[in-house]
């Protein structure tokens, strides 16, 4: 009588779950609505909390399963609701940016996934784990992100490309490891989090002073 | 033991001076915690040297001989800066500049800030060290934009956002790294400890490892203010108050270097050829080149001592990449020197611009008239950081260009030619501010000398004379190198 393996299922789904939170990168480089910006991310949170909580479950590390709630917590509940506070404080919440050659964008984005499974290709070669698949693809949507911030023009999107890379790391150190340990872990959410208290006193500065989230404004130290 | 009091002495003291910073005495007790942190410093360094190595918490925290010595001095600089906020911020707060709350945010914030540092240099876990850098970060980037002038808000953004990003870099190169040790140590905590990881370091994986070090250079290589990644540097030193300038310069460049350098004994043992040394010696070289050429340009002081910085971190980023003992031992003994040489100018830069009202180089005149200490302070301060014999910058840059002209020799002219015009652009920009017609004004609170005249006299003390203790010390730090 053979039992039915979960195995290779939770397998497909750990993959579904990372070109899920590739699609979503993709989804946040051509949004224009802060609004829905940062629903997006907040669904990339709970994407990613569970792929961590799947990886447990395949590799039967109880750990895991903390740092997936603690993931639940900080990305999904946390930091959406800080930012929708921020954003209805700063009246902000219905802003829509101007984004311009979305189509080039798009296609970089598309070189940057291929250059990131290029170079994952090798080092996935030796993972010894069952996910060495995901390793790509954390990789290419933490070089999303990092083009995000570069292509945005305002001060909220910029922030939310920030955490959106943060996650891309997190995939990663779930997929290539079995999870950074705990002590690690505890410290970069705390980070993060002081960090994003940070960027909220920030955006009421920049806003005091320059009347606007507009980073245009703040383009004037440069050599000469 | 003496590692808990060496992290609670800033830690408590920035928690206090968070709740209670803006009174009158703050300054004062900002000093006090500072000394009491320099001598739990002095109290470990003094084991270690009997030991050789102390740990803490399951060696989640060691201090070997390389590391005591970036501690100690950290805490020393973290002390005169201190002494030198002291009459700064009564300045700063007489003219208007700064108000009660934010003297609370700059106190706590600058305790708060050398506890980073010091958790980054004494942890052994990595993945701390990463968390450490970041919160360093964090630490100072409410203090650049203290005086919250537009230029100074853009100045913060910028720092925030770019060793955001390096930083994630790091991060990435450190999940990287405890990948491959996993596969040597097993799962769990101890594949991120340094000390575990050094002793497997010849069986990691070479292909995951080299990758690892290129996040990991990029990453921290970013906050050391490397070109072409130095972009924050100038903008973050020249906008927030000069205590904080001095801080990031003299400590929090050594202390991301510090990073690199760890991860660098790693790789090299993991390679067996010298692809981490070949990385870094580019990057320094090219950030000299770029940080001399930047030099002539620049109107305002602390932007020029800035790029001066870039400078002399590339040149250690250089004799640390050649490695080998002679090169490994210039690079401490010029860490030692610029962290030392580059707070003081940064001490005297504070009163003079106070003094004349203005970081323009162009309104500052004539500073040995009104003030013949600040004057002589930033004249014999510049000779020193341009490599003025009998200085003990000029002992270290010799013995970097040396063993360079041994190992390197296609270096040694871009390296000489950058000196020389490294030296060109600062003294003819601080000769006219210390000689020529008086300008400035007294200051209602009488600006802290001592500490610019203590460090320059260590300088010169050190250029003269390296007592040998203090040799075998450097000695021991740089054979932790390889």
């Amino acid at each position: 009588m053979s039992h039915w393996n979960p195995a290779p299922f939770a397998q497909q789904l750990l993959d579904l779950f990372a070109s899920l939170l590739l699609l979503i990168a993709f989804a946040m480089l051509s949004q224009r609505r802060i609004l829905t910006l940062i629903h997006l991310f907040a669904w990339q949170g709970l994407i990613l909390t569970l792929s961590i909580a799947d990886s447990a479950w395949l590799t039967h590390q109880p750990h895991l399963y903390y740092s997936a709630v603690l993931t639940l917590i900080i990305k999904v509940l946390i930091l959406p609701l800080l930012l929708h506070r921020l954003i209805r404080r700063l009246d902000v919440v219905w802003d829509v940016e101007t984004l311009i050659n979305i189509p080039t964008t798009m296609l970089v984005g598309i070189g940057l996934v291929v250059f990131s499974f290029n170079l994952a290709l090798p080092i996935a070669h030796f993972s010894s784990t069952i996910l060495r698949n995901t390793l790509g693809i954390a990789l290419a949507s933490v070089l999303l992100s990092f083009m995000m911030m570069i292509t945005r023009r305002k001060a909220v999107p910029q922030v939310i490309g920030f955490l959106a890379l943060e996650n891309g790391l997190f995939l990663a150190a779930t997929s290539a490891t079995y999870g950074m340990p705990m002590v690690v872990e505890l410290g970069v959410a705390l980070d993060v989090l002081v960090g994003m208290f940070i960027f909220g006193i920030f955006f009421f500065q920049i806003r005091e002073t320059f009347d606007s989230l507009d980073i245009r404004h703040m383009e004037k130290l440069k050599e000469e | 033991m003496e590692i808990w009091v060496l992290l609670s002495f800033p830690l408590l003291g920035g928690l206090w001076l968070g709740a209670t910073g803006q009174r009158a005495q703050a300054p004062l007790v900002n000093l006090l915690v500072s000394i009491a942190t320099l001598g739990a410093a002095g109290f470990l360094a003094a084991r270690v040297l009997q030991e050789g190595r102390v740990s803490a918490w399951d060696e989640q925290f060691v201090v070997d001989p390389f590391n005591v010595f970036l501690v100690g001095l950290t805490a020393f600089v973290g002390t005169t800066t201190a002494w030198f906020s002291r009459p700064y911020v009564r300045n700063e707060v007489q003219h208007g500049r700064l108000s009660a709350s934010r003297l609370r945010l700059y106190h706590g914030m600058y305790q708060a800030f050398l506890f980073t540092l010091l958790v980054a240099l004494t942890t052994n876990n990595l993945g701390l060290l990463w968390v450490a850098m970041e919160a360093a970060t964090l630490t100072t980037v409410l203090l650049v934009s203290l005086y919250r002038t537009p230029a100074s808000l853009e100045a913060a953004w910028k720092y925030f956002i770019l060793c955001g990003v390096g930083i994630a870099q790091a991060l990435f190169g450190t999940i990287l790294l405890y990948f491959a040790a996993e596969k040597v140590l097993g799962e769990g905590g101890n594949a991120l400890l340094w000390t575990h990881l050094a002793q497997v370091k010849g069986q990691l994986e070479p292909t995951i490892v080299s990758l690892a070090f290129v996040f990991l250079l990029v990453g921290y290589g970013t906050k050391v203010g490397l070109a072409p990644l130095h972009n924050w540097l100038p903008d973050a030193h020249a906008e927030g108050p000069t205590p904080i300038s001095a801080v990031l310069s003299g400590l929090l460049l050594n202390v991301a270097l510090y990073a690199v350098l760890r991860t660098k004994v790693l790789v090299d043992g993991a390679l067996h050829q010298p692809f981490a040394g070949h990385l870094m010696m580019g990057f320094g070289v090219f950030s000299v080149a770029v940080a001399a050429l930047f030099l002539m340009r620049q109107k305002d002081i602390k932007r020029l001592f800035a790029y001066s910085s870039i400078e002399h971190m590339g040149l250690m980023t250089f004799a640390f990449g050649m490695g080998g003992a002679v090169a490994n031992f210039a690079g401490l003994l010029h860490m030692t020197m610029h962290s030392l040489t580059k707070s003081a100018i940064f001490f005297a830069v504070g009163h003079a611009s106070q003094k004349s009202g203005t970081q323009l180089m162009a309104q500052i005149r004539g500073l040995i008239r009104t003030s013949p200490t600040i004057g002589w302070g930033l004249l014999l301060g510049a000779l020193a950081i341009l490599g003025m014999p009998p200085f003990g910058v000029f002992a270290s840059e010799f013995l970097i260009l040396t063993t360079a002209m041994h190992e390197q020799p296609w270096a040694t002219p871009i390296l000489l030619g950058a000196l020389g015009v490294a030296f060109a652009a600062i003294f003819g920009k601080v000769q006219p501010m210390v000689f020529g017609p008086a300008t400035g004004q007294r200051l209602p609170h009488p600006p802290a000398i001592l500490p610019v005249f203590l460090h320059l006299t260590l300088v010169l003390i050190l250029g003269l004379y390296l007592p040998p203790a203090l040799a075998i010390w450097y000695r021991q730090a740089a054979a932790l190198l390889g």
